[in-house]
């Protein structure tokens, strides 16, 4: 179909996309491209700002069903959050062949546009997986506090696994790549853009358990299996930043024996 | 004694437990902490390339026993420990809050009597579970010779429960370790499998029957320390499956930790860890790929061969079934071609309804072709500029494993 192109001009949310996609097959245009308002990319084609519009949004949202089944919607949905290049494009590209194909697309795992979408959501699904198990929380004050550095937006994904592990407490997991934070406590959450964060120095009980935690790390070790790269092929080295078994303390002061009575 | 030195003695002597899986059972929050997934998960992983899921530490490490290939044999030199119940719920409450750990691993040497350890070990599993709340997973090791009773206690606070068989035959047993014997290590198991059968069937019935072992048990033996075939190894595990319905059976090669003339020596002594991947490998092949024991090895081939892995060995074996016609095969016949696993073979069901694959088809959905390219056909045809004969086959499959076995380097899988 020749529809004419316009650069897409959106606020960056998921509700924000989904009003350009109402847009576009509203007015009979393709996008050429999708931008949002922080970044400065220059384009040529005739720019069209979309405001976001929740009306509008939810009626895609709800059409994802009806039209291709709940596995597009999860694809789409999850599409939204990996850091496949150009997404928005890929996500449209896929809309576009999921509206004519109905459910079937979903079969369809040789065509370029939806095998580009299923890798891209293989990968934040295992990212977010590792994540469930590298995540490191310390205890500041009674609030467990942690961070991480994903390269896709694995905090929606990872929201409902903690909420049911630690019912009781009340978390914070700070996103640096994506700059955002996840608050949980007593079964309410929010993920909320977050500019600055940084950890508190750990202190008494913590210290502690950090340092029972590294002794048993590096006790539970074979010597004569010492394997490294099969360690890094299972958890490669962009986590060890954020996990404690690879951190020492700075500057802090000696752990006193650890009373057995904490 | 400082619970530094504790976790650091009771690590050390649990570690050459080959098991550290948190798999096999789904269980969301309740009121206290915790959860468990049926995927299992894996929270770090150790220098050695092994998971770490759980604690695994001992209770104690204070036995009547004399196992000859076991680091606390009573007539070893070792300092010795043992946990207080508080003192193992607070560590693994502190590390589970942490995000350490997915739960706790509790074995135990035999320390006074079974029945004496066993009981202590209950002790703890109830205090972490009951005061402390604790709903994380939790694998017990039952020991062998421990009243029924007790065992079926410690059942109900575990979602994993297993039994070592130590070593594969009944002779190697009662060389190295007198004062354990076949019988007593098959009765807890045989114990367990029922337990097992009869909670599921309750559980049918009446909602709040009582748990036991949801995640089912599992086993472990040591490999290379006795002169036990592949084929003798891969037979028992086939028969542990099928008749004790176990969920995993774990191998262990052999480290050597003993100056007993019945052992290899203890100098220049490489512990098999090619072996053990190799047994690995068939064990997935039993347990997905609908393969059976007898398959994979015969009389006339007791051992794998180390060159290849055991799917590509059967395939060169039977290169009359080969090649495969990737769009008319059924799901079994998929899973027998080299290079092609579970995932592969189902998501090649689902594209092949939409049209016919072709092997550039084949490497969009992921499929790598690397081996399967010479047992598979896409519409009649071969892979383009592809000549097959079984030598060069053979050749071709042994240069791709080369590098992962180079320099003798240990290659492992990991253990979830």
């Amino acid at each position: 179909m020749d529809w004419p192109r316009f650069a897409y001009e959106y606020d960056g949310s998921f509700a924000g996309f989904l009003t350009c996609v109402f847009e576009a097959y509203a007015r009979k245009e393709e996008p050429a491209c999708f931008l949002t308002h922080q970044d400065g990319r220059v384009t040529l084609w005739p720019a069209r700002a979309v405001d976001t519009d929740d009306q509008k949004a939810r009626r895609v949202y709800r059409s994802l069903d009806r039209s291709m089944g709940l596995q597009a919607k999860r694809l789409v949905t999850y599409g939204f959050l990996t850091c496949l290049e150009e997404r928005e494009l890929r996500l449209w590209e896929f809309l576009r062949l999921g509206y004519e194909r109905g459910p079937s697309v979903m079969r369809d795992l040789t065509d370029p546009r939806v095998s580009v979408l299923l890798k891209a959501v293989r990968h934040l699904t295992n990212e977010a997986h590792l994540l469930k198990g590298f995540t490191r929380f310390s205890d500041q004050g009674g609030v467990l506090a942690g961070e991480i550095t994903p390269k896709n937006r694995a905090l929606p994904l990872l929201r409902p696994h903690f909420a049911a592990r630690y019912p009781g407490e009340t978390i914070i997991l700070y996103d640096r790549t994506h700059r955002e934070a996840l608050f949980c406590q007593k079964g309410n959450w929010a993920i909320v853009p977050l500019e600055q964060f940084s950890l508190a120095p750990p202190e008494g009980g913590e210290l502690d358990w950090r340092a029972l935690w590294r002794r048993f790390y590096d006790t539970i070790a074979i010597e004569g299996r010492y394997n490294p790269r099969c360690r890094m092929t299972h958890m490669p080295k962009r986590y060890w930043d954020t996990m404690t078994e690879f951190q020492r303390e700075e500057h802090s002061p000696p752990a006193p024996g650890l009373a057995t009575q904490t | 004694m400082e619970l530094m030195d504790k976790l650091t003695i009771l690590a050390d002597a649990a570690k050459y437990d080959a098991a550290c899986t948190s798999s096999g059972v789904d269980r969301r929050g309740g009121k206290g902490m915790g959860s468990a997934m049926a995927a299992g998960c894996c929270h770090s992983f150790s220098a050695d390339g092994r998971c770490i899921s759980l604690l695994k530490v001992l209770y104690t490490n204070r036995c009547i026993y004399d196992c000859a290939y076991c680091v606390n044999r009573r007539s070893n030199d070792l300092p010795r420990a043992a946990f207080t119940p508080r003192e193992l719920a607070e560590l693994t409450i502190a590390f589970y809050r942490r995000n350490y750990i997915e739960g706790l691993f509790l074995s135990s040497a035999v320390w006074v009597s079974p029945d004496r350890t066993t009981e202590e070990m209950i002790a703890a599993l109830s205090l972490l579970r009951g005061e402390y709340g604790f709903h994380g997973y939790i694998h017990a090791k039952a020991i062998p010779g421990a009243d029924p009773a007790l065992t079926q206690r410690l059942g109900q606070l575990a979602d994993r429960l297993s039994v070592n068989i130590e070593l594969p035959s009944e002779d190697s047993l009662r060389k190295l370790c007198p004062d354990k014997g076949k019988k007593a290590i098959l009765a807890p198991m045989a114990q367990i499998r029922d337990g097992i059968t009869q909670a599921r069937g309750e559980l049918v019935k009446y909602r709040h029957a009582p748990r036991f072992a949801p995640a089912g048990q599992s086993t472990q033996m040591i490999v290379g320390a006795t002169p036990e075939s592949d084929r003798h190894i891969l037979t028992l595990t086939q028969a542990l499956y099928d008749q004790y319905k176990l969920k995993r059976v774990f191998f262990s090669a052999y480290m050597p930790v003993s100056d007993n003339p019945l052992l290899p020596a203890r100098r220049d002594f490489k512990p098999p860890l090619l072996r053990e991947h190799r047994l690995y490998q068939a064990d997935w092949l039993l347990r997905f790929y609908h393969f059976r024991a007898e398959e994979l090895l015969d009389e006339t081939r007791p051992n794998f061969d180390t060159r290849v892995d055991p799917k590509c060995a059967w395939a060169l074996a039977h290169m009359e079934q080969f090649p495969v016609e990737v769009n008319r095969a059924d799901y079994e016949t998929l899973l027998r071609v080299p290079g092609i696993g579970v995932v592969s073979a189902k998501r090649i069901l689902t594209a092949r309804r939409v049209g016919p694959l072709t092997f550039s088809g084949l490497k969009t959905l992921g499929v790598v072709l690397k081996r399967a390219q010479y047992f598979i056909t896409c519409s009649g045809k071969m892979l383009e500029g592809l000549r097959v004969n079984p030598d060069g086959v053979l050749r071709h499959l042994v240069a791709l494993e080369q590098p992962a076995l180079a320099g003798h380097e240990p290659e492992q899988l990991s253990l979830f």
